[in-house]
């Protein structure tokens, strides 16, 4: 018996290994989720900024094809970022993490693509899908599941015209998502509503027709230069204040407060004087904002600092368009950009 | 030996850099009183000053528009603030820094900008603000995170 034993051990070596190795990268990839994805999907996947990944429905319907292209893809202009620069095994490890939820084999599809009749699926998209996901598939307003604001739908469905979405969505999975629904979602089974399997393939083709006109221009994420806004004064430090505060009014803004730069920071009076913040709010436009995005607040309400130095006045606001950027979402894109318009305007009067 | 293996994804998971993300996020697992201030010690212990606190639901709740817990802190360091204001201006309106933390239910986000995606620009004593500015930020983002 006795020479057996260190043979057997070195022969269930390599199992220990295999099962270590498992766990480790379960391990890797709940961190690695926790770290990258857990503040829009929630730590139990329930959702948030971003849609709910742990629910049985959605795991059995999608491919780890489906997921890795997802997350390396990511969905443009709709808030979830690509991420690039993790590595393969982090992919495969955050989509092990995202498996065990709900364990078991996730549907195999057919690579066939789906044939139908466009047409018709365009007349059916207009009257079973636009209501929710928007006539031309950009998603309803808002993202995910968002607890902090009255909404219509308990998930804000999501961009089907999205490349990224196009990109991970064989026919197939297209095509299963509507014959089946997912349950515990607002999106239901089109078979069980009355649709014939025909129709379904019809809508299959319309909706991978989405490739085919890419989102409009004014949707495409803005490039502009710099991350500030700033003007040389004709008036005086006082007047511009003035003027500015004028021109905020004049735009349908509230001042809500004014203060010094270094405010807060040094004892009340001894700040310097002549770097002033005015901060004015549209209370209908920072609600809309909030509704699109929860994290514009970071850049809302909005604000203009008033500095003379050297003699010379200069009036410095930060550049809506750039910032919007950050944000990887289109809808925010035209909010940014009638913000950046109402800066712009609010500076040019007060200034020149 | 079998411990290696353990070591060396210890290792790893300590090496890994941070990622260029260009808003920071965390979901911290409290409510939002609790998260709150431990924002607020976080930022202490860092030697950040925090100057103020911008109540956004009171004032959307104020106007008749509905919205859970919604708040922007302030901070910064006094030399800091005075370093853009004589040397790079163009950081004038994102002083002082910004955290903005609000409820999703019985759990709470913070969110910032990160400075190295707003200000990409060569200069190196920018450059080397911004830096530190995103060092800040991380560390207070990292030490919101541990339990
Ligand atoms: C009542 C609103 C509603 C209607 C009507 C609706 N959907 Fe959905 N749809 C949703 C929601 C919400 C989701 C996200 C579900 C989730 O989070 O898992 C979704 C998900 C999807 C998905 C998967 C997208 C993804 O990113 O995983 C596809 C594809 C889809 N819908 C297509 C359609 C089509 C085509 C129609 C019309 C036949 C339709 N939907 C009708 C609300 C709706
Ligand atoms: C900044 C927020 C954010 C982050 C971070 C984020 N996501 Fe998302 N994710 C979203 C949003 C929003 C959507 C839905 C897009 C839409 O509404 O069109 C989404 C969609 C998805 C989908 C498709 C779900 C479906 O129903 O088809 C998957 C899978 C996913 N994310 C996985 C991840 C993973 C894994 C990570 C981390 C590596 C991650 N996401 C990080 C916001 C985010």
């Amino acid at each position: 018996m006795r020479p057996f034993r260190p043979l057997l051990l070195i022969l269930l070596l390599p199992l220990a290994g295999v099962a270590h190795a498992k766990d480790a990268q379960l391990e890797r990839g709940e961190a690695l989720f926790r770290q990258h994805c857990a503040a829009c999907h929630g730590y139990d996947g329930m959702g948030g900024v971003g849609v709910p990944l742990a629910l049985p429905d959605f795991q059995y319907s999608v491919t780890n094809k489906y997921l890795e292209t997802t997350i390396r893809r990511g969905r443009p202009g709709r808030v979830m970022p690509a991420f690039k620069s993790l590595s393969d095994a982090d992919v495969k490890a955050i989509v092990k993490y995202i498996r065990h939820w709900a364990p078991g084999k996730p549907y195999r599809y057919p690579v066939e693509p789906v044939r139908g009749d466009r047409e018709h699926g365009k007349q059916l998209y207009a009257k079973h899908c636009a209501p929710c996901h928007g006539p031309n598939g950009e998603g309803g307003k808002g993202t995910g599941v968002t607890f902090s604001r009255p909404r219509d739908l308990p998930i804000i469905p999501p961009a089907l015209n999205n490349p990224g979405f196009l990109a991970a969505a064989s026919d197939q999975f297209i095509k299963a998502t509507l014959m089946n629904g997912r349950e515990g979602t607002p999106m239901v089974s089109f078979l069980k509503q009355g649709l014939s399997e025909q129709d379904i393939n019809d809508l299959v083709v319309f909706v991978r027709a989405f490739e085919d006109h890419p989102l409009p221009v004014h949707q495409q994420p803005i490039e502009t230069e710099q991350a500030t806004i700033v003007y040389d004064s004709e008036y005086d430090f006082q007047t511009t204040i003035n003027n500015l505060k004028d021109a905020a009014v004049g735009n349908n803004f509230i001042i809500i407060r004014e203060q010094k730069l270094e405010s807060g920071f040094v004892p009340p009076g001894q700040d310097n004087p002549k770097q002033h913040i005015i901060y004015f709010c549209n209370f209908g436009f920072l609600n809309k904002a909030l509704a699109i995005d929860p994290r514009v607040g970071l850049f809302l309400p909005c604000r203009v600092t008033v500095v003379e130095k050297e003699g010379k006045v200069k009036v410095y606001a930060i550049n809506p368009e750039r910032l919007s950027r950050l944000f990887n979402n289109v809808e925010l894109n035209r909010l940014c950009h009638e913000m950046n318009d109402t800066y712009v305007s609010i500076i040019e009067d007060a200034t020149l | 030996m079998i411990r290696k293996p353990l070591f060396l994804l210890l290792l790893w998971l300590l090496a890994t850099p941070a990622l260029a993300e260009d808003l920071l996020m965390a979901r911290i697992p409290m409510t939002f009183p609790e998260a709150m201030l431990k924002l607020q010690n976080v930022l202490k212990a860092h030697g950040q000053t925090l100057s103020r606190v911008q109540r956004v639901d009171i004032g959307l709740t104020s106007k008749g528009y509905k919205t859970d817990k919604y708040r922007v802190v302030f901070f910064g360091r006094l030399d800091e603030i005075r370093e853009v204001a004589e040397k790079h201006p163009l950081l004038i309106p994102y002083v002082p820094h910004k955290i903005a933390i609000f409820a999703e239910e019985d759990e709470t986000l913070i969110v910032a900008a990160n400075p190295a995606s707003l200000f990409p620009e060569k200069d190196p004593a920018l450059q080397k603000f911004v830096r530190t500015w995103k060092a800040d930020l991380e560390a207070i983002f990292h030490d919101m995170r541990e339990e």
